[in-house]
């Protein structure tokens, strides 16, 4: 760096120095690293609410792979977890590349929508959930409305209330919510390939879709690490939309429950009947943790090896 | 103007393409705007105007679902409660994450990369699944249930990325600006303050934004943390309002309109600096 500075090395600089680094390293340790190391250790006890219990070795685990009633919820929401992650791969991030190769030329009104695909990016998902909810009222939302006045009646359907319809409605409610995100990501990874490459590639005759699937994804290959290991990250803690859209028990009969809604069930479910399990609660805190940096870092070293130095 | 752009390789296409690309891009647009413009159409609308016409244009004069919202309900409190949570842990992450970031990047010493060490492993880690150690701690020091609560741990959430993007920041400023104040006397806190702060503006605001719109749309942290209603901040908030009001669709509109009014309408105002700063952490 600026190896060759002059520095006083007194007392008084070395205190100066901890003055700064002390106070934000403090606040990490108390806020951050301890609650992690303790969230290991919780697995660990039997809770009886807010109280730790005795020390039961991987009882919490077993329960929550193999027991009895909490294994089926806990696999059926995994199961519901991937869906959704392969759907937003496809839909959200393939949809925000294609969004981005399409602003990326600059045509008439590019700035207009740049600004409007990353409006519903920047609102709550909480707001985004209620919304949506209201939209896809089976009685009085705009979805059914809008198919009755085209006189599609026989496509209408009570959307969250239909197993068959409710999860994908969750996942599109969470793309139409987050796709500006990889769009906006995409597009500053493509101004960033020299423009030189891209008009070799044209003068070489190759054409639109030999030119997005031979050089352009290779080269916003950075990008996607980020955003398919992000969007991995985000599907596994995925809670707002389905507890504001279908409620707490991944309604109807589970077809849309997912870890996240187990989780705050199982921790936090019902706190004035005390049905609270800190013990189970933590175990699956854990295990889920494991599995988000296990799969994580071992997707983020699979997508580095895809990039290009250029 | 045609002659500049057909210099770019990636505008030389047929016009079909162009075409086609046209209407993508405006149906996207359309289909991102259009659910708010509803929003806040049917804000205007009695319940039974929403039902009988969904899609018309209300009498933008009828603005008693506004007042009622604003007049009759909790959500001033709930909005001033996300300001004051909001405001608070920014400044905590700038003034925490600027000391760090200074000492790092202005300071040889063995402990530096220690130092950043620990905040990478801070962005990588989902606080989230330590809710409930954190719940017992919060609960420990007397901070549940209190405003506090969710100052501190989105002060902790939004620190790394705080102190990576100010040291980063503060890593490129010349020595000499710090060496010039040296000779002439200044002490190491006025060279910090003095001379090179006020350089550092820039990421400061990008620090701020990055971590300003996802602590003021949070849910998960209020829904563990507080029970008391008039410590809610507007995303729970909004979820009381909405079980309240269940069939009253004019007020439910009305109360999402006034919730997302103001991210919408700063966002639009600065949307540059919005969409550099949320995207800070995936764009290189």
């Amino acid at each position: 760096m600026q190896a060759s500075r002059q520095q006083p090395r007194t007392l008084k600089h070395q205190l100066w120095v901890a003055f700064l680094v002390v106070p934000p390293l403090a606040f990490m340790s108390l806020f951050v690293v301890y609650p992690i190391l303790s969230a290991f250790a919780y697995a660990f006890y039997d809770w009886q609410g807010l109280a730790r219990g005795e020390f039961v070795g991987i009882k919490n685990f077993k329960e929550v792979l193999f027991g009895v009633t909490m294994a089926p919820v806990v696999w059926n929401a995994f199961l519901h977890n991937v869906y959704a992650l392969v759907a937003l791969m496809i839909i959200q991030n393939g949809g925000g590349f294609l969004l981005a190769w399409l602003l990326y030329k600059e045509p008439f009104g590019f700035r207009f929508h740049r600004v409007a695909v990353f409006v519903p990016v920047v609102l709550s998902t909480i707001i985004v959930g209620f919304l949506w909810k209201l939209f896809l009222n089976p009685n009085f939302g705009i979805v059914n409305q809008a198919l009755y006045s085209l006189g599609l009646d026989f496509l209408a359907k009570p959307w969250l209330g239909d197993s068959s319809t409710a999860l994908g409605a969750l996942i599109l409610a969470n793309a139409w919510h987050f796709v500006g995100f990889p769009t906006l990501v995409y597009l500053a990874g493509m101004q960033r390939i020299p423009p030189e490459i891209i008009e070799a590639a044209r003068l070489d005759g190759t054409n639109e879709w030999q030119l997005l699937k031979n050089v352009v994804w290779p080269l916003v290959a950075p990008s996607t690490t980020i955003l398919f290991t992000l969007l991995f990250i985000g599907a596994f803690n995925w809670f707002e939309i389905p507890y504001v859209m279908v409620g707490l028990d991944g309604s109807p009969f589970g077809t849309t429950d997912v870890l996240g809604l187990v989780f705050y069930r199982t921790a936090f479910g019902n706190q004035s009947a005390s049905i609270q399990n800190f013990g189970l609660g933590s175990a699956l805190a854990t295990l889920l943790f494991l599995f988000i940096v296990v799969f994580a870092s071992m997707l983020t070293l699979w997508l580095r090896r895809r990039e290009i130095q250029f | 103007m045609t002659a500049i752009t057909s210099d770019t390789p990636a505008t030389r296409q047929p016009i079909s393409f162009a075409l086609l690309a046209q209407v993508i891009l405006i149906a996207n647009s359309f289909i991102m705007l259009y659910p708010v413009l509803v929003m806040v159409l049917s804000a205007f609308k009695t319940t039974g105007e929403i039902f009988e016409h969904p899609f018309a244009l209300p009498d933008f004069t009828q603005v008693q679902n506004f007042t009622k919202v604003l007049g009759e309900t909790a959500m001033p409190t709930y909005f001033i409660n996300s300001i004051l949570v909001t405001g608070t842990s920014i400044i905590l992450i700038l003034v925490l994450g600027t000391m760090a970031g200074y000492a790092v990047a202005r300071y040889e010493s063995r402990t530096n990369t220690f130092i950043l060490l620990f905040f990478l492993a801070g962005l990588m880690l989902p606080l989230k699944l330590a809710v409930i150690p954190l719940f017992i701690l919060l609960r420990d020091l007397g901070l549940l249930d209190s405003r506090w609560s969710l100052i501190v741990t989105y002060t902790a959430i939004g620190l790394p990325s705080a102190v990576f993007i100010m040291a980063g920041f503060l890593r490129t400023l010349p020595a000499e600006l710090e060496d010039a104040a040296r000779i002439d006397g200044a002490s190491e806190p006025r060279i910090m303050w003095s001379v090179m702060l006020p350089l550092a503006r820039p990421p400061m605001a990008i620090a701020a934004i990055q971590n300003a719109v996802p602590i003021w749309n949070d849910f998960f942290f209020p829904l563990v943390f507080i029970q008391t209603d008039a410590r809610k901040t507007l995303p729970q908030g909004l979820t009381t309002f909405m079980g309240e009001y269940t069939t009253d669709w004019g007020m439910l509109f009305a109360g999402l309109t006034i919730a997302a009014a103001p991210i919408t309408l700063l966002y639009i105002a600065l949307s540059r600096q919005f969409i550099q700063g949320m995207t800070a952490g995936a764009v290189k």
